[in-house]
């Protein structure tokens, strides 16, 4: 893959335009960005949070962000819209964690071959007496029929495996990239799952 | 005087092929009408292999006119018969010969003149559609075991290997590995225990060369196994046959019965030391147990699966005896050799190619069936000239050979001779024989797709990148079909193609990305027009 | 004792006759990467990691069962290989349904471990999520076919080494399986001496002791050799 440099175009003081996605995943990569620790107020320093579950309040995915890591993989409407938005408003996408890579756990209900039998298992066959089957248009966004990885939806410009990735490998990932570099995506260090 | 009218004797093709238009039913028929009348005596019905054009059966032939009438029913029988005796009755008061002056009711008389026939050169076949297979007497009518004879009683087995070493034979299955070469070097494997084995595990979609011949002349294929054993030193045979060719099973279990009967199959052959029995193996149906490792494993009664070579099954075959692996093809091939001499033979063909080969003719053309030509022959003359190219209102596209380990030549290159070098530079293989004929209709990217599927099918599911492989691959060529393939989608599959070719422990999965390369190749437009459109994508992204 | 010389990667090696090239390999300290491979086992050349490319030999070929020749060139790594394992471990990856963070074998586990020597950050294919079973019938153990890579390994120790054979492969293609038995959950089936080796020598999370859970499953393969040498010691043959 070629490496695609970091420019700061778009942002108003210099900084370049970060953001955090968080589609279906257990936000436990967003946990370890937290676990970047006193490292964020230097990140801080150089980047600008434009949208983030865990850092921004807007609510709105804005125009021109530079770097994007988006977690989880792609399982509702909601996800496959905002991603589509996310990427068409994003210089630079990553698959940030092994859910977005790989689907990962939320994948593994891909295996039951659809989002009824998803939904019959969990809310009639494990249920008590009540069980209902979810149904609300408009507020409660619709199942994919599977849950799919990033890339396999969008085109996606770097991967950074781990469940969750360490705050040190994320920090290894981020560091070059503040530098203008590619990161060196090899070894143990950087790209085991799990 | 008159002259005593000439024997008749009326040739019913029982060969599958003509078996599902109702020979079956038009041989009962013909006989119970030539039983009814008390012609027995004077009218042969004969059950023979098969007789040519498939396509038009079933087929019936009427010697001594050398008649061949095609689309013949059961409701004919009588018809015939009668027209039969009528013109003995003209010929008995003048004794003048009379042409045959009958055509079936829905059927009609086929001009033997014409280039399906004509430019014929019938080596393997020479007996296929004359004899009746299910008896020994006719193949030995016509010399069947006469070679085997002169090589145990006059032959050394070094001349044997010499004489077929000589003619350039190479191997039918496809491969063109040549065949006087193997049968040397089992020949000097060391050991008083050797195998050889016939390989009818014939399993391309639109084949059925060796079925035909198994059908047909099941003691050509015997003897040429039992002179291979005498010259590479073997005494157990195998035949590794489909569990779906019923009939070639049967023919071929008689055969083997009758020649154990006539000493000419079991021990101390022609009064000599020689001995060779056969026996049968029927495959379950797996395609790569057409490849000889998974064939030696399965005739051992393990998992059909194939080994690395080496060692090569000449050094360690079944039950870890040096063993001999021949084509149903190559095997019949022996026979004409040792009687006509190896020079003979190497004069027929092309310098790297000798010999004839057996054709299985099919598809989106009007003469289908089962035909032998010299190597070197032209596409364009077997599929324009013999096959009478596309029906009506279509036009020939390409000619897929070699099944789903091969590809497809395109209309612009039909001019190439068949043989093994130039079919090679095309992409594909000579094969066994299998060719299917499509007009321009046909959509090339689902052919690569209909292949693909086959081999995902039939992968054994040994090795990763043919397990795995052949599933990602029919998956991008689906993905092309649904028109939601990328241009990176088509450089993907153009990638794994590579890698699965390259990787696959065994020839299933090196030649499963065949037809989808060869019709890159030749119809690389087909692929592209299917692209998703990148303003469609672009319109998709936009938030 | 004969020996033959050859090259590979540039480096001169002289290994005796007989030797393969993952062993010459491995005696310079070039890695090859392997997973069906297992020191002990009889050889298959199933997972095709290891295919090397030789010098006048027009096809790629598994070092784990080429033996060594004369003046061999070999060149165990290129831009072509590299792309090759790494589609192989793709494939694997997107055959079967390898959830790593919920794996026993995370962290100890071969497929990882070639995951990251063979660069795959992502798989380049689509995931096939297939819909498989796992066998918890055994008392001790159990088999997780989500996990499985059909190395054979299990097949090949059970048959081999423990004399019982009590694993084998069904079907064919992608449906291809492990079974126990004639296709018997593995408990039922009495050949089984619950000795643990197919657990042991399993290169995933697929076979694994009943009670581990994530990151616990900490057999080492390598542990064969030991065992095999110690057998041979025991029967007096030279080790």
């Amino acid at each position: 893959m070629s490496s695609p440099s970091v420019s700061t175009t778009g942002s108003i003081n210099g900084k370049l335009r970060l953001a955090t996605v968080w589609l279906a995943g257990c936000s436990g990569c967003h946990m370890s960005f937290l676990d970047l620790d006193e490292w964020l107020i230097e990140l801080a320093d150089c980047m600008d949070m434009v949208f983030s579950p865990v850092a921004s309040d807007s609510k709105e995915y804005p125009q021109d962000v530079d770097l994007c890591l988006v977690e989880g993989g792609v399982a509702n409407s909601d996800n496959l819209a905002l991603i589509l938005q996310v990427r068409a408003r994003t210089r630079l996408l990553v698959s940030f964690g092994d859910c977005a890579l790989s689907a990962n756990v939320p994948g593994m209900r891909n295996m039951l071959g659809g989002a009824e039998p998803v939904l019959r298992r969990g809310y009639l066959e494990l249920a008590d007496d009540s069980g209902v089957m979810p149904h609300a248009p408009g507020i409660v966004p619709e199942l994919l029929p599977q849950v799919l990885p990033l890339h396999e939806v969008v085109p996606v410009d770097f991967y950074l495996p781990g469940c969750p990735p360490s705050a040190a490998r994320i920090r290894a990932f981020l560091e070059p990239l503040l530098r203008g570099e590619a990161p060196l995506m090899e070894g143990a260090e950087m790209i085991r799952f799990g | 005087m008159t002259a005593p009218p000439a024997p008749l004797c009326l040739r019913c093709c029982t060969s599958a092929g003509c078996l599902a238009s109702g020979a079956a039913e038009l041989r009962q028929a013909l006989q119970r009408a030539v039983s009814c009348l008390e012609l027995v005596d004077r009218i042969e019905i004969r059950g023979v292999g098969c007789l040519g054009p498939c396509s038009q059966g079933a087929l019936l032939a009427v010697d001594p006119d050398g008649a061949l009438f095609a689309g013949v029913r059961a409701e004919d029988a009588t018809g015939l018969i009668a027209a039969l005796v009528r013109r003995w009755e003209l010929e008995a008061i003048d004794g003048q010969r009379r042409p045959l002056a009958w055509t079936p009711g829905r059927g009609e008389r086929l001009d033997t003149s014409r280039p399906f026939f004509a430019r014929q050169r019938r080596v393997v076949l020479e007996n296929c559609g004359l004899i009746d297979p299910e008896r020994i007497e006719a193949a030995i009518e016509r010399g069947a075991y006469d070679q085997l004879r002169r090589a145990v009683q006059e032959l050394t087995p070094m001349q044997v290997v010499e004489t077929i070493y000589r003619s350039g034979l190479r191997g039918r299955g496809g491969a063109g590995y040549p065949t006087g070469l193997k049968w040397s070097t089992v020949a000097k494997m060391p050991g008083d225990h050797k195998v050889v084995v016939c390989n009818a595990d014939e399993g391309d979609p639109g084949a059925f060369m060796d079925r035909s011949v198994l059908e047909g002349d099941p003691h050509r294929v015997l003897e040429g196994m039992a002179i291979a054993a005498f010259a590479v030193g073997a005494s157990r045979g195998f035949i590794y046959i489909r569990a779906e060719y019923t009939l070639a099973i049967e023919n071929l279990r008689g055969a083997i019965e009758q020649a154990q009967r006539h000493r000419l199959l079991g021990q101390r052959l022609f009064d000599s030391s020689f001995e060779f029995t056969v026996e049968l193996r029927v495959g379950a149906g797996a395609y790569v147990c057409g490849e000889e490792t998974a064939l030696i494993h399965s005739i051992e009664g393990k998992r059909g699966t194939p080994r690395p070579r080496p060692p090569y099954p000449a050094e360690q075959g079944v039950g870890g005896l040096p063993t001999l692996i021949n084509n149903v093809e190559t095997f019949a091939n022996v026979v004409p050799i040792l009687r006509e001499g190896s020079d003979w033979y190497a004069a027929i063909g092309t310098t790297s190619s000798k010999g004839t080969k057996v054709f299985s003719l099919t598809g989106n053309v009007r003469w289908g069936g089962l035909l032998e030509v010299p190597m070197g022959t032209s596409l364009a003359t077997i599929v324009q000239e013999m096959g009478g190219g596309a029906p009506e209102g279509s036009t020939i596209k390409a000619v897929q050979t070699g099944g789903p380990s091969g590809g497809c030549v395109p209309a612009s290159e039909l001019n190439t001779a068949v043989d093994y070098a130039s079919l090679q530079e095309l992409g594909t293989i000579m094969g066994s024989g299998g060719m299917v004929v499509m007009d321009h209709s046909t959509n090339m990217v689902a052919l690569a797709a209909f292949f693909m599927e086959f081999c995902r099918d039939e992968s054994c599911g040994k090795c990763v990148p043919c397990r795995a492989g052949t599933v990602q691959l029919h998956g991008l060529l689906q993905k092309h079909l649904a028109g939601d393939a990328t241009a990176a989608d088509l450089a993907q599959l153009e990638a794994l193609c590579h890698m699965v070719k390259d990787t696959s422990l065994c020839g299933l999965g090196q030649s499963a990305p065949k037809p989808v390369l060869s019709t890159l190749r030749f119809f690389r437009e087909e692929y592209v027009a299917l692209l998703k459109p990148v303003a469609a994508r672009a319109t998709e992204a936009a938030p | 004792m004969s020996v033959s010389t050859l090259t590979i990667d540039g480096q001169a090696v002289a290994m005796a006759v007989g030797a393969t090239l993952l062993e010459a390999a491995r005696e310079v300290g070039i890695a090859i990467p392997t997973l069906c491979h297992l020191e002990g086992l009889s050889p298959v050349a199933a997972c095709r990691l290891c295919l090397v490319e030789i010098e006048g030999s027009g096809k790629l070929q598994p070092a784990c069962i080429t033996p060594v020749l004369e003046g061999m060139v070999v060149r165990t790594d290129s831009p072509t290989l590299r792309d090759y394992r790494r589609t192989v471990i793709e494939l694997l990856f997107t055959e079967g349904n390898h959830v790593c963070a919920v794996c026993v074998a995370n962290g100890h586990c071969e497929l990882q471990d070639r995951a990251v020597e063979v660069g795959m950050d992502h798989s380049r294919l689509p995931y096939r999520f297939p819909d498989r079973a796992v066998d918890l019938s055994h008392q001790r153990f159990g088999l997780d076919h989500n996990r499985c890579i059909l190395c054979t390994r299990c097949v090949r120790v059970c048959d081999e080494v423990e004399g019982a054979h009590v694993w084998d492969v069904a079907w064919r293609g992608e449906h291809c399986r492990i079974i126990a038995g004639l296709d018997q959950p593995w408990g039922a089936v009495d050949a089984c001496t619950d000795c643990g080796k197919c657990v042991m020598v399993c290169p995933t999370g697929a076979l694994f002791p009943k009670g581990d859970t994530v990151e616990e499953k900490h057999e080492d393969p390598s542990q064969l050799v030991a065992l095999l040498r110690a057998r041979q010691a025991r029967q007096g043959a030279p080790p």
